[in-house]
């Protein structure tokens, strides 16, 4: 398996251009990514504040009820079933008749649905987070429940919010790996498409370095966006 | 101004207030004391509906404010509230803290609250603080800051709960003085708190509150030198 390595290096990168499969597959591992991420965060913070918008009302209207218990649903449906099964129904029964590259969107909204759920928490968690007296205090002021949200809880709350979005983010690259299932041709499906005709170890070992330097690459920034929100706490 | 009728609040099992009936008139100066856990608090903040009242009214310049139509965002606006934990936006300056809801709320220009802010600032001596973050100042001047942030908004009345109670002793007095002065102009008044020289110095009325009920009501010198019932005995006996 390992004879001749720099032999396999060459055949597994370079011949046959091989090297352009693993590019255009790390553009979609990227794309898809970045496309879910979009989705789960904006997906993901509608939910979380109409939940906390919800629960902190005083009078709780039929609309309100029904809403929550939509939101309730759909965390309970994602945070309870695996993420790959969900990739597969949506690409293979929801938009089954899809063509396989309108599927790269069908996965990519798939992801994002998934992520959502996950940075609903996140969310929920960083505005709880903020001292109720903050509250509190604006409505004791007079402002709506809507400008204390917006003025005051939201920009503390984001202090919380960011670096475990962040971290969301860094899940979601490596859980894409999957998305090969759905015939999407990602970073690793690259990979197992090289391997299956060379037989050698180096495919899936690149890919595991490229997967490692984009997580390092990301934790960096996040390491430091932790530490620019911190300066900025100012006390 | 203020009329209370017959105000319950329960958490559950806890009947936090049981029965109180209470009017404040204009300019009145109210101080509360009470055994801790009596319901002090929850009294004062069923008065701005920051607790909602299991049953009773709360009535504020002719207004029922928990019938569950009147606009109790603009009722509010009225009613300023202080926090034994300040509750400063640590995100915004001080200046920002004060003008916040005046221009948000479309009460005051920018320019308008701003020099409103900074007339108030220099009334309390912190001018020179306009432009610093909550984190920067001593619980006493935050304290202050938090004073005049409610009164930014030009309130009928200022209620006060505990506003002393989480500062470091040599700066108790810097806050009361504040609270005095705003007396002395005539501003209508609800403060608990356990600063009994502030209450024989200030109040008008001086209510005794326990277990939910006001148990005794009176002027300083009837609370302090003349009290009637047991439990305002011995609740003196411990605090003076
Ligand atoms: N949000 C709440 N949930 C449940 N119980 C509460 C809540 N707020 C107050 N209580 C209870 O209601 C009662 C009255 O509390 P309150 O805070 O009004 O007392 P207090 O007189 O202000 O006491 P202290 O002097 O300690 O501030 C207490 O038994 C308290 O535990
Ligand atoms: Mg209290």
């Amino acid at each position: 398996m390992w004879q001749n390595f720099p032999q396999q290096l060459y055949d597994n990168i370079i011949l046959n251009n091989r090297w352009q499969m693993y590019l255009s597959g790390l553009k979609n591992t990227l794309l898809l990514t970045l496309g879910a991420a979009v989705i789960g965060i904006v997906l993901g913070s509608l939910v979380a504040i109409c939940k906390v918008y919800i629960k902190n009302k005083k009078k709780i209207t039929p609309v309100d009820r029904a809403l929550d218990f939509v939101c309730d649903v759909y965390l309970t449906i994602i945070r309870g079933t695996p993420m790959m099964v969900q990739v597969l129904i949506f690409c293979w029964i929801i938009f089954g008749s899809a063509s396989i590259a309108m599927n790269f969107y069908a996965a990519m909204i798939a992801f994002g649905i998934n992520s959502g759920a996950y940075v609903a928490e996140i969310v929920r968690a960083g505005i709880n987070a903020v001292n109720i007296g903050q509250t509190e205090a604006g409505r004791s002021l007079g402002l709506t429940s809507a400008m204390t949200m917006r003025s005051i809880v939201l920009p503390q709350a984001i202090k919380n919010i960011l670096p475990a979005l962040a971290n969301e983010a860094i899940t979601l690259v490596k859980e894409t790996a999957i998305v090969g299932y759905a015939a999407q041709q990602d970073i690793t499906y690259a990979a197992a498409t090289i391997r299956s005709r060379t037989y050698s170890p180096v495919p899936l070992l690149l890919i595991a370095v490229v997967y490692l330097l984009i997580v390092m690459l990301m934790t960096y920034g996040v390491n430091k966006l932790e530490r620019r929100l911190a300066k900025s706490d100012r006390g | 101004m203020i009329e209370v009728k017959g105000l319950h609040k329960h958490f559950g099992a806890i009947q936090a207030i049981n029965g109180v009936d209470i009017t404040i008139e204009k300019g009145e100066k109210i101080v509360i004391i009470g055994p801790s856990g009596c319901g002090k608090s929850t009294f004062l903040r069923c008065l701005n509906l920051l607790e909602q009242p299991t049953a009773g009214e709360i009535w504020f310049e002719g207004n029922m404010l928990n019938d569950g139509k009147s606009d109790v965002n603009k009722l509010r606006q009225k009613m300023g509230m202080v926090f034994q934990q300040f509750n400063l936006f640590p995100h915004k300056t001080i200046r920002e803290n004060i003008t916040l809801a005046p221009i948000k709320l479309k009460l005051m220009s920018v320019q308008q609250a701003n020099d409103k802010a900074t007339s108030l600032l220099s009334r309390i001596g912190l001018s020179d603080k306009a432009e610093v973050y909550p984190a920067q100042l001593s619980g006493g001047q935050q304290q202050r800051v938090a004073i005049v942030r409610a009164l930014a908004m030009n309130p009928d009345v200022m209620l006060f709960d505990e506003p002393t109670s989480a500062l470091d002793p040599e700066m108790v007095g810097e806050v009361l003085d504040v609270m005095k002065e705003l007396a002395h102009e005539g501003m209508t008044m609800v403060v608990v708190t356990h600063e009994m020289g502030f209450a024989r110095e200030v109040a008008s009325r001086v209510l005794f509150m326990d277990s939910g009920k006001m148990v005794e009501q009176g002027t300083p010198q009837d609370i302090f030198d003349r009290p009637q019932c047991d439990r305002l005995r011995g609740f003196l006996a411990k605090v003076l």
